[in-house]
């Protein structure tokens, strides 16, 4: 049995959706590099996510249209995160204690909307596969790079994109600054509040994105706690990557491709007791967190309210 | 600036000094009414009958002895898990991870019985205490684990408690699957009568009112646990050292206390509690091991330690109050109810935190010619 593991067609296939379970991941995380670079600790994206699934599948479920749901998942998710960033930057809250109360409402918020709305399982046609033209025609590589929805490939290019703001620009400079020293950017004239409420209600847009790239684009369903923490491997994946979006992408694919071998072990019935599997990316990322603590600083001011005098 | 100008504005400024206890409670209460209002508004767009919902957990919940035992049921592991969080909370140590200690220990407390270490006939009181022993054991090590990583290597422990959560389930779900499955189904076998810890209905032959009525040991267990948190948090030593750190580091550093150890400790103590959580459940109630044993006490622990101010006693009641809502929450319909509130009052009550620490004071603005 161990050598239907190793068939290239089985390899291949593991490595796609390795690719292509990576992507809520992305978004989240990628997303909470933001908040957490500016200083705010977003424990609550669990929450945004499921709430952002709903609100894409509910609209696509209902008129058919891919885009508005995707819309409907940024402005939910958009609303979640400004309600977290007046509670941390106006309200100075605890951030490791608010995040578990977005967390819930969220929870408790996309189930109880499910039920008035939906009620049963009921499934929609999300995005479909974009073969990029030649690309996809090359064998193995085309199948497991680009053979995927949209969605997959915009969290990639995400990637990039977020290192390029966070590191090369002006605005990326403002965030680093206030996560790092908040009183030094604001004598410089830096508003540490509206800054950090760009982040954090970016990081919701994000969050709420994600849901959407379950419910609208790897899955099609929605359930209820369908993301099953999945948003708070993604905070912890920002810690594992050392705030450094390329840092999150690497956290990201080992733990979808960890989750694809354990799919298809499921699916060949390799008997390999998958819950020990499903322990390994956890215990990994503590251990990253130990041997890199000493390495990466993580920015000065993170969960710090800040207050001017 | 704006065109328009407000006849007055409104000024926040920093309380210089604590504000008195009834402020504190009233305060407490305004977030929960607030709370519950806004969770009203929002069953009522979704389409249900707010008044109705709320009368109905209220009913579910404390209608009768029946129900209000059933309650008690509930709030026991709320007790434990959210003395658990106070008092690592008290050391700001942001214990995310009392889930997972509650599993660690549920899983200790079922070794004890399912490894055959006993005689299946063994005396009640030597199963209760030995489950008792091991999830406690079980807990503190799940706590130490956060603790020692943040002593030693400045590991958060937000995030390696959160994680440790998963390996607990994951680990646990190992054992229900596969070693102690009972004929191929997610659960143990059932343990045997002694190991379960007494309920009120065991008496109903002397007493016939305790008929029915499913109260377990376990309530005994969290009131003393209180009663503890309290000693130790507010008049030993090492609640002066904890509380010491948890207000100031840097002075309870000058003064001598060594912030390791007792990060090591209060961890392992916290860890503890959630793990005599785990062993209460699993020997009061579910009286084996399977996966579905907790609704989220680990989280709902966070929400009651700090809606009780981190005052061992007040978790008590507030753990009576959630129990409430969980129990409630079975059967009220939509089943997102209960969840989404909590989450209001957590959030509602961080909220309201502002208006202890900041003095709210309207000043009217006079007019510049």
């Amino acid at each position: 049995m161990i050598s239907d593991m190793l068939t290239v067609t089985v390899l291949v296939g593991i490595l796609a959706s390795g690719i292509r379970l990576a992507t809520p991941y992305l978004y989240a995380a990628i997303g909470e590099t933001f908040g957490q670079r500016s200083g705010v600790l977003n424990l609550g994206v669990d929450g945004q996510m499921l709430l952002g699934a709903f609100a894409a599948f509910y609209v696509v479920f209902r008129t058919g249209n891919l885009g508005l749901g995707v819309l409907a998942a940024i402005l939910v998710g958009g609303l979640m995160g400004l309600a977290m960033a007046f509670v941390t930057v106006n309200l100075h809250a605890e951030q490791g204690i608010s995040g578990i109360g977005f967390y819930l409402f969220g929870l408790g918020m996309s189930d109880l909307l499910f039920q008035r709305m939906i009620g049963t399982v009921e499934t929609v046609n999300g995005f479909s596969k974009v073969y990029i033209p030649v690309l996809s025609d090359i064998p193995y590589l085309g199948e497991i790079f680009f053979a995927h929805n949209i969605l997959v490939y915009l969290a990639y290019l995400l990637v990039p994109l977020a290192w390029f703001v966070l590191n090369k620009t002006t605005l990326g400079l403002k965030i680093r600054s206030v996560g790092e020293n908040p009183e030094a950017a604001d004598s410089l004239g830096v508003s540490v509040a509206r800054v950090r409420y760009f982040t954090v209600t970016l990081g919701g847009v994000l969050s709420g994105v994600a849901g959407a790239s379950l419910s609208i684009g790897l899955l099609n369903v929605f359930q209820q706690n369908m993301t099953s923490g999945l948003g708070f491997i993604a905070v912890a994946l920002v810690y594992f990557g050392g705030w450094r979006p390329w840092g999150v992408l690497g956290g990201a694919l080992l733990f979808s491709m960890v989750n694809s071998l354990q799919l298809w072990m499921q699916i060949l019935g390799i008997p390999i007791p998958s819950d020990i599997a499903v322990m390994l990316p956890y215990i990994l990322t503590i251990l990253v967190l130990v041997v890199s603590v000493s390495k990466v600083r993580s920015p000065s001011a993170l969960t710090k309210p800040f207050e001017r005098d | 600036m704006p065109d328009f100008v407000l006849p007055f504005r409104i000024k926040a400024e920093p309380r210089l000094d604590t504000p008195p206890v009834w402020y504190t409670w009233f305060v407490s209460l305004l977030a929960i009414v607030v709370a519950l209002f806004l969770g009203g508004i929002v069953i009522a767009l979704a389409g249900g009958d707010p008044i109705r919902s709320y009368i109905h957990i209220g009913k579910a919940s404390f209608g009768s002895w029946g129900v209000f035992s059933d309650t008690m049921v509930k709030a026991i592991p709320l007790i434990l898990v959210g003395l658990a969080c106070t008092v690592a909370f008290r050391m700001k140590l942001w214990n995310i991870g009392a889930e997972g200690q509650f599993f660690l220990g549920a899983f200790g407390a079922s070794a004890v019985v399912l490894t055959g270490i006993l005689p299946e006939d063994a005396s009640r009181w030597v199963y209760i205490p030995l489950m008792m022993i091991a999830g406690i054991a079980a807990g503190a090590l799940w706590g130490f684990i956060p603790g020692y990583l943040k002593a030693k290597y400045n590991v958060n422990e937000i995030i390696s408690t959160l994680m440790l959560n998963y390996i607990a389930i994951a680990w646990n779900n190992f054992f229900i699957f596969g070693v102690w499955s009972e004929g191929g189904f997610q659960m143990s076998k059932t343990f045997p009568r002694n190991a379960w810890m007494p309920r009120l209905a065991d008496y109903a032959k002397e007493f016939p009112a305790l008929r029915g009525l499913t109260t377990h040991l376990g309530l005994v267990f969290g009131l003393l646990a209180a009663v503890l948190v309290w000693y130790v948090l507010y008049r030993s030593r090492w609640g002066y050292e904890i509380r010491l750190i948890g207000d100031n580091p840097r002075a309870a550093k000058y003064a001598g206390v060594n912030i390791r150890r007792n990060t090591v400790l209060v961890m392992m103590f916290s860890g503890a509690l959630a793990g005599l959580a785990g062993m209460s459940e699993i020997s009061g109630v579910v009286h084996r091991l399977q996966g579905a044993i907790s609704p989220g006490y680990g989280f709902t622990g966070i929400i009651v330690a700090w809606l009780a101010k981190l005052n061992p006693f007040a978790v008590v009641l507030v753990s009576i109050f959630f129990g409430a809502l969980i129990l409630a929450g079975r059967e009220i319909q939509p089943s997102g109810v209960p969840k989404m509130i909590q989450g209001i009052i957590l959030v509602s009550l961080i909220a309201s935190d502002y208006l202890l620490r900041y003095r709210i004071r309207i000043i009217r603005t006079t007019q510049e010619a």
